[in-house]
């Protein structure tokens, strides 16, 4: 079963409609300089590859870089920190959003019903709380917002401590993006977004890993 | 599936009891007598390897002397090796659909797994509707029909049953005698080798005689196919499920942070949501939430407003309609200009309408009327029904009763309760709007007069305010996803 890389996981999925942030795929400490000057500081840079599953195990992940050279000096370390087994690696450079609150979507293939639209609360709290909504692909847009209306947190979706309520649309727009890749693409066996970070109430996939059936 | 075949297994002309034993407690003689009891008015035949009468039904030995396409359905209580010479011989007679109560069929080895492969080819062949094996029994008020070797035959009315379990079967007919609120057809899908539950769901959304279908399943074989088939009965009736298992197969291992979040039972409730089924948590909740469809309307929103006689009982059922999808509304300041008109000022004077004793003769009636009858309330909880009958218990079973007076208030306050009920029922009619009645009189007292006139109304009483919130939240969710899908 081959994992594709985060960028790669992206590509696939941004043509349905879910949203990513601006990146850019870099291979020097130079080019991520120039990408994270394009991009506004702060910047996030994350060392990415086919066969990099576990970047933040790894310490592949840095955050919050909030000038030329301490982006520079990030980029060195990170590519300083591919290994033979790594394969072809570049550098992600991406903005730094800001967000209190992550939810986790995806794609998972069920035994008995097939493939099914996935969305949950997120953060590192996401596997206890287990606040989750699944649907069967395809699914229809009021099906995104009934999975939404099925999440027992819905406070966690409201106005919160100076963040605007989720879009509820723009959400609908992510999972409804989901159920189309896996139709589009049969041989998608799984797909996290994971965290899927509410910026300003939109939801922004800062991560994605998609698996495919080999 | 053909119609023709479920027509025969429900509405059968003539009905053949294949194993008929004189013992009374084996299967073969049980399933006679139960079909007899009922008050089945079709033909009636037995057969069995002696030939005379049972129970004064002629039994044949062999089945070429009975009459040719008069007989629609055969019950099979012989064992398993002989079936396929019987259904076949059955066929020859005109006969459409079997009941197979045979156990030794795909629940006993390989062997048995052979003969139901068998079975389902040969039933192909024949184009005969073979329900079961390993079944109790099939039961179709609308026919008097109760071909079933067990208890109990229950009451007339909308709810249609499959269960994969016979003795869930049993247990929604119990509450359906205990309630009143009746069965239109029950079947035990026993291994459903060739007729599954998604069938004889199918067949309910078509049947005239059933307003809700009910099922208890375990295994769902082909999820699917489920989905899809059991998402257009929802689109037509509503469709109570309760899953046995619901709590075993939890997550797997897996790669994906997604697939561990997923576990059987979330993509099955996922799938429920999606499909538009009404999913019970237990068998008490399912039986209720099929009873409520099929005895009240569908609400039109979510706007509650309880109606209670003394303080406790509307607290509580205020806090359980807060954790449901329902809304416990503010009260119109026109209703309540209408309630201070027939109330003394101690009554609550907003939602729960709590009379607070406040009542006289005509209260109830009139207090009712007004509340379901405002174009903003959707539904309408009322409490306290029964507690007047319940004194006048206490007063006939004393030492004073029939002097001082009692008598006479006694009969009174029966009566007002009955009155009370007829006008819950006689409002949900006339404004088209759920009105549901809760007492724990009703099962702790069900001879009290009031919920003995819900009863006579058509109504479920409610055994606490808390299972009245529970079924109207099912009703609200349903009705709302006909609207949104």
């Amino acid at each position: 079963m081959p994992t594709l890389s985060e960028a790669d996981s992206k590509r696939l999925l941004a043509p349905h409609g879910v949203v990513f942030p601006p990146e850019r795929e870099v291979h020097s400490a130079e080019a991520a300089v120039a990408a994270a000057r394009e991009l506004g500081h702060p910047v996030v840079l994350k060392l990415g590859g086919a066969a990099i599953a576990h970047k933040t195990e790894r310490g592949l992940v840095r955050l919050g870089l909030g000038d030329d050279a301490v982006v520079a000096g990030a980029a060195t370390e990170l590519l300083a920190a591919a290994r033979p087994e790594d394969g072809a690696v570049h550098l992600l450079v991406a903005p730094m959003l800001k967000g209190n609150r992550e939810l986790i979507a995806g794609l998972h293939h069920d035994e008995q019903f097939g493939m099914t639209v996935m969305l949950g609360v997120g953060g590192i709290l996401a596997e206890a709380l287990a606040d989750v909504a699944f649907r069967l692909v395809p699914i229809t847009r009021q099906d995104g917002h009934d999975m939404i209306d099925d999440l027992a947190t819905q406070k966690l979706l409201d106005e919160l401590r100076g963040e605007p309520a989720v879009d509820r649309e723009a959400l609908v727009d992510v999972l409804v993006g989901l159920s189309d890749a896996a139709e589009a693409n049969g041989t998608i066996l799984s797909a996290d977004l994971n965290p899927l970070i509410l910026v300003d109430g939109r939801p922004v996939a800062v991560d994605a890993l998609v698996e495919l059936a080999g | 599936m053909t119609g023709d075949g479920f027509q025969a297994l429900f509405e059968p002309r003539g009905v053949l009891v294949a194993g008929v034993s004189t013992h009374p407690g084996k299967f073969g003689f049980v399933s006679l007598h139960n079909i007899l009891a009922s008050g089945y008015q079709g033909v009636i035949y037995g057969s069995s390897r002696e030939a005379g009468e049972v129970l004064g039904v002629p039994i044949v030995t062999d089945l070429s002397e009975l009459p040719d396409g008069a007989i629609d359905l055969v019950f099979v209580c012989t064992p398993a090796a002989a079936n396929a010479d019987l259904l076949r011989a059955c066929a020859k007679k005109g006969i459409r659909a079997a009941f197979l109560a045979s156990a030794g069929y795909g629940e006993a080895g390989e062997e048995g797994q052979q003969l139901q492969a068998e079975l389902v080819a040969l039933a192909d062949e024949l184009g005969m509707l073979v329900a079961g094996p390993n079944g109790q029994g099939v039961v179709s008020t609308p026919a008097r029909l109760c071909a079933q070797i067990v208890a109990p035959y229950p009451p007339a009315g909308g709810i249609g049953i499959a269960s994969q379990s016979g003795n869930f079967i049993s247990s929604f007919m119990n509450y359906a005698v205990q309630t009143g609120v009746g069965v239109s057809r029950a079947v035990s899908a026993g291994n459903a080798a060739a007729v599954t539950i998604p069938d004889y769901l199918a067949y309910y959304a078509d049947d005239d005689a059933t307003t809700v279908a009910l099922a208890y399943v375990e295994g769902v074989p082909d999820g699917r196919t489920f989905f899809e088939r059991t998402r257009a009965v929802a689109a037509r009736k509503p469709l109570v499920l309760v899953k046995g298992g619901a709590t075993a197969g939890g997550q797997r291992a897996a790669a994906s942070h997604t697939g561990s979040l997923a576990s059987d039972d979330r993509v099955f409730e996922g799938m429920c949501h999606q499909a538009g089924i009404t999913r019970a948590a237990t068998i008490e909740e399912a039986y209720e939430a099929a009873a409520t469809f099929a005895t009240q309307p569908l609400p039109r929103g979510n706007r509650v407003v309880v109606l209670t006689t003394a303080g406790g009982w509307g607290v509580v059922t205020a806090d359980a309609i807060a954790r449901s999808s329902l809304e416990l509304m503010p009260l119109p300041d026109d209703l309540r200009a209408a309630l201070d008109a027939k109330l003394p000022p101690r009554w609550s004077r907003n939602n729960p309408v709590d009379l607070a004793g406040a009542e006289t003769r005509d209260t109830i009636p009139e207090v009712i009327d007004l509340i379901v009858g405002h174009p903003d309330v959707d539904a309408v909880i009322y409490l306290g029904l029964g507690i007047q009958s319940n004194q006048a218990a206490l007063m006939r079973g004393g030492p004073f009763y029939p002097d001082h007076g009692l008598e006479r208030i006694v009969d009174y306050h029966e009566r007002q309760d009955a009155r009370f009920a007829q006008a819950a029922a006689d409002a949900s009619d006339r404004y088209d709007k759920p009105v549901l009645t809760a007492t724990e009189l009703a099962v702790t007292h069900p001879d009290n007069a009031g919920p003995i006139a819900v009863r006579v109304s058509g109504r479920l009483c409610y055994a606490t305010a808390n299972r009245a919130v529970t079924a109207l939240d099912h009703l609200w969710r349903y009705a709302r996803y006909r609207e949104c899908h």
